[in-house]
């Protein structure tokens, strides 16, 4: 509808095939209305951002400072400060946990998804119900044993703990994907001798790394930003990343930029794995349902 | 673009003989993660079950005694535990709704033709993504709070200049920062219901005169129906457990308005050090969330096997 005045110098082919179709009104109104609606939401993230890089004056000045020049002072003193034992405490027990689900939870995946036993749906519900077992049920008990063994404030505790929230969810999405897999594959490896361990190592691994790193992915979110064991297990030494925020609940005004510098950093390891991997963060979170 | 995978379906072994063998080494692999979820969820799950039939502080030494269903009664007579059931619900019934409707309407939105789709969702899932206590933190300091924060500042113009929402409005204030959250949530789960349609469905239905809500309404709701429950399940499961938000915003005050279950549990193991009464709450929300959990899901994963095999 929309035509290409004579006189415009020749549009290259593409701009044609645009120029030929009316023009987008609706497009644009709905663009507008959701590039809105994802401000407000993103809102809250870019906030913290802008006052992360801002003086703690122009961070807690009111009206706020809108314009002003950027500045990592804050970041410089939050990392200068007591916040690198927090946030390898996080990196410890989240990596160790995710490594221990994959190890424990690979195997078992594999076998309720290439060799099922019998009632195979029954320990698969087990399993996948005990993610969602409240903390409530083990809090207790988990709580005693490790403060008599001594082991309340220590990141290995924490990450064992973190490795029962992970597992179900871990095996559940591993089997999802081994699934997928053409039983043959598996027959074929055994026929030629294959043992187990080359079994899981040289074929399984190799066909589902997708899975695998959906499953780290999911199990990394969790225990990264995990906060309910962490404020009651640990206390100083193996205290992690959520817990160094905590202190800043009862800060007044003047550490507005700290906070939100050390909110940043807390964030980002989280935020930018969940970014890269948005295909493996659907089908994680949806425990392998929703592909 | 986005499938339904199929998540039950048990495969039957080709060598039946084999099969015979090798049961017990089926069963092998097996067994190092469950020997490991049993004993640190089920084992400790039966000690609480036993702890809750004793009176047990922490703080009073030699106060370990037994007294049957003592910690039960109070479940039912103690006003506290009452108000956190109800705020509970209350918040996961909120929560979840808001979420989902506002989930839907995104994803409508990020489904439609509109410039910058892909960067629009990456941005929209932040929320999702950040720290829980970063987030609440930055939303009761920096944007809340009545001296320094943005929205009063913002909102003075129309007399709301002072207003201590995190104080005043507690519970909506929980509500909201969750919504936040679980919105990104619902919306993915919701988005990839919606690129599973075939367009040329509801170009058909265009052709024979339908309008765009009636198509809505009548072809793509239905069909994303499946993904909003799911949505809608998961997100109650873990918001039925929400701890973080609640003890950075309001520490589930002021007084008890924003203490539920879990909160209360906190309190009561780890302020109170009452180990009796919280192995007594323990229990009775692990009877209430299982129930919950594993009819949602047995129905929920039917329903997508159903889907998968179509």
């Amino acid at each position: 509808m929309s035509s290409v005045s004579p006189d415009l110098p020749a549009l290259p082919r593409k701009a044609k095939v645009i120029a030929a179709r009316p023009f987008p009104t609706s497009k644009v109104v709905w663009s507008v209305v959701g590039w809105l609606v994802v401000f407000v939401f993103f809102f809250p993230v870019l906030w913290m951002w802008l006052e992360a890089l801002k003086t703690e004056p122009q961070a807690a000045s009111s009206p706020p400072t809108i314009l002003f020049v950027p500045t990592l002072e804050e970041f410089q003193t939050v990392l200068a400060g007591d916040f690198p034992p927090f946030f390898i405490n996080s990196a410890i027990a989240s990596l160790g946990s995710t490594l221990l689900v994959l190890v424990l939870g690979l195997p078992a995946a594999y076998a309720l998804a290439i060799r099922p036993v019998k009632r195979t749906q029954d320990v698969l519900f087990f399993f996948i119900s005990t993610r969602f077992l409240p903390f409530a049920a083990s809090l207790v008990p988990l709580y005693l044993l490790a403060r008599d063994l001594q082991l309340l404030d220590n990141i290995f505790a924490l990450a064992a703990i973190y490795t029962t929230i992970n597992l179900p969810l871990g095996v559940w999405l591993l089997r999802s994907f081994l699934l997928e897999i053409p039983p043959e594959l598996f027959e074929a490896a055994r026929v030629d001798g294959a043992s187990f361990g080359t079994e899981i190592l040289r074929i399984v691994v190799p066909l589902i790394a997708p899975g695998i790193a959906a499953t780290a992915l999911i199990c990394l979110i969790f225990s990264w930003n995990e906060f309910f064991y962490a404020v009651n297990f640990t206390s100083s030494t193996a205290a992690t990343a959520p817990i160094f925020l905590v202190g800043f609940i009862s800060g007044r005004s003047l550490f507005y930029a700290k906070l939100a510098a050390a909110a940043t950093m807390a964030s980002l390891p989280v935020l930018l794995a969940g970014w890269i991997a948005q295909k493996q963060l659907i089908r994680g979170l949806t425990m392998g349902a929703v592909k | 673009m986005s499938s339904i995978a199929s998540s039950g379906g048990v495969r039957v072994p080709t060598a039946a003989s084999a099969a015979r063998r090798d049961g017990w080494l089926r069963r092998l692999p097996l067994l190092p993660a469950f020997v490991y979820v049993v004993v640190i969820t089920q084992i400790p799950f039966a000690l609480t079950i036993y702890y809750s039939f004793f009176s047990w502080n922490l703080l009073r030494p030699g106060s370990f005694k037994f007294t049957g269903l003592d910690n039960y009664a109070n479940l039912v007579t103690d006003e506290s535990i009452r108000t956190a059931v109800w705020n509970t619900v209350l918040l996961t019934i909120s929560v979840i709704g808001i979420s989902v409707v506002l989930g839907l309407a995104v994803a409508t939105l990020l489904n439609s033709e509109v410039f910058g789709k892909g960067l629009m969702r990456t941005l929209m899932i932040a929320p999702f993504l950040i720290m829980p206590t970063a987030g609440a933190l930055i939303w009761k300091d920096t944007l809340l709070n009545p001296l320094f924060g943005l929205l009063p500042n913002l909102l003075s113009p129309f007399g709301l200049s002072r207003v201590d929402w995190v104080n005043q409005f507690p519970m909506a204030t929980v509500v909201t920062v969750e919504v936040w959250r679980w919105t990104p949530f619902m919306m993915l789960i919701i988005l990839a219901g919606l690129q599973s349609q075939n367009p040329e469905v509801l170009e058909a239905a265009r052709v024979d005169g339908a309008t765009a809500f009636q198509a809505f309404r009548r072809i793509t709701l239905p069909l994303v129906r499946p993904f909003l429950e799911l949505g809608a399940l998961l997100g109650s499961l873990f918001v039925v457990q929400t701890f973080d938000s609640i003890y950075m915003l309001t520490y589930g005050g002021p007084g008890q308005d924003t203490t539920n279950i879990p909160f209360l549990l906190y309190l009561v193991a780890f302020q109170g050090f009452n180990i009796g009464q919280a192995s007594a709450i323990g229990v009775v929300a692990v009877i209430l969330t299982t129930i919950v959990a594993t009819i949602g899901l047995r129905t929920l994963f039917s329903i997508f096997q159903v889907e998968a095999r179509r």
